[in-house]
């Protein structure tokens, strides 16, 4: 991987760090908010379906994490284990995709 | 008098402490302890020194298990218990007993571009730098390095990542990032950006914590995350 993809992998986790931190404060919230108002399952659905901002927040909340975790990931990997080069980057870029998938069915779950 | 029970590394890497016995003295470094070893007790004991005031950057050795200038390191502060222990710099090869090969840290101070490419010759005027520009401040806050290794043997990603040019070597070439009489930045950023330049530093900040001269190259090191990431997504790198 050349020496700007590099830099810009490190830009986006920093940048994902900020959206995460936010997106994690937001969720807190709510869930507390949840539990204290003794909101069921059903009620929260109904609150959260066809609802667009609580959509696009998640969204957002998942693809944040995306970007986050195999960045943080690549670095742990190839520091403690040396595994380094082009498997490891596809590596990432599969676990990336998985993530994706997962929390995105998650969303659409709440949303659709 | 009281004596020091000193235990000494030995041999290379695959060496083993030595113990030895030393009286204990009024104001005495670590230095003097292995300069005794070594005049009155074994002359084969290896060592490095050369200006014994804390300006050469020769003598550093890991001292109790840190990284510690050992000319400007008095006993009564390290030795609670009347023992030392004394082995060579972490994180470089040991050539025999206390002295470490130093060639890798100094590879690396050239590989991130730690020398000052001039933009002009001698036949032109005195550059004019004002002591209170931005840059000059910076520069001043980095530049007091006398190359000893304290950080470079201190930082974990150094032992983690050995192609990592560590943070002497990046503090040096962020004093010459702020010299605007270089004319090598674009080049020095690149040499300094990446996963074995200054993202992957971990700002854990042992080099900070250790640098006998109470330097930050961890100020340093985020000055140049900032300076590549900006030229990196002007399209600069
Ligand atoms: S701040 Fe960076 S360079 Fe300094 S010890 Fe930590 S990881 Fe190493
Ligand atoms: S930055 Fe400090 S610890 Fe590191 S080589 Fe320079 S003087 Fe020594
Ligand atoms: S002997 Fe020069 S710095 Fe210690």
């Amino acid at each position: 991987m050349n020496t700007r993809s590099q830099i810009l992998l490190w830009a986006a986790q920093r940048a994902s760090a900020v959206v995460l931190a936010l997106c994690v404060l937001v969720h807190l919230v709510t869930v507390i908010y949840a539990v204290r108002s003794g909101l069921s399952a059903a009620e929260i659905l109904g609150r959260t379906r066809g609802n667009l901002a609580w959509g696009g927040f998640y969204a957002l909340f998942v693809a944040a994490l995306a970007v986050h975790a195999p960045i943080g990931l690549r670095n742990a990997l190839s520091e403690h284990l040396r595994w380094r080069g082009w498997t490891l980057e596809a590596a990432m870029l599969l676990l990336a995709g998985v993530l994706l998938v997962l929390g995105l069915r998650a969303v659409w779950a709440v949303f659709a | 008098m009281t004596t020091l029970r000193v235990k000494v590394w030995r041999g290379a890497e695959n060496g083993r402490f030595q113990e030895f016995e030393v009286p204990r003295l009024e104001s005495q470094t670590v230095l003097d302890v292995v300069t005794h070893i070594q005049r009155s007790l074994d002359p084969t004991l290896s060592y490095r020194f050369a200006c014994r005031v804390g300006m050469c950057g020769s003598c550093a050795m890991t001292v109790n298990g840190r990284a510690r200038w050992t000319c400007r390191t008095h006993v009564a502060n390290v030795a609670a218990d009347n023992s030392l222990e004394i082995a060579p710099l972490a994180n470089l090869p040991v050539v025999k007993d206390l002295v470490a090969d130093m060639t890798l840290f100094f590879d690396k101070w050239a590989k991130a571009r730690g020398k000052f490419h001039p933009t002009k010759t001698r036949r032109d005027g005195f550059a004019r730098v004002a002591p209170d520009s931005a840059e000059r401040l910076l520069v001043d806050a980095a530049i007091e390095c006398i190359g000893c290794s304290v950080c470079y043997s201190s930082c974990d990603v150094v032992a983690w990542n050995p192609d990592y040019l560590g943070p002497a070597a990046l503090n040096r070439a962020w004093t010459l990032h702020n010299d605007v009489r270089d004319g090598a930045r674009r080049e020095r950023l690149a040499a300094v950006a990446g996963d074995a330049g200054c993202h992957a530093c971990h700002t854990h900040m042992s080099c900070s914590e250790r640098c006998p001269k109470q330097l930050a190259p961890t100020a340093s090191i985020a000055g140049l995350k900032r300076a590549t990431a900006a030229a990196a997504l002007k399209g600069e790198l």
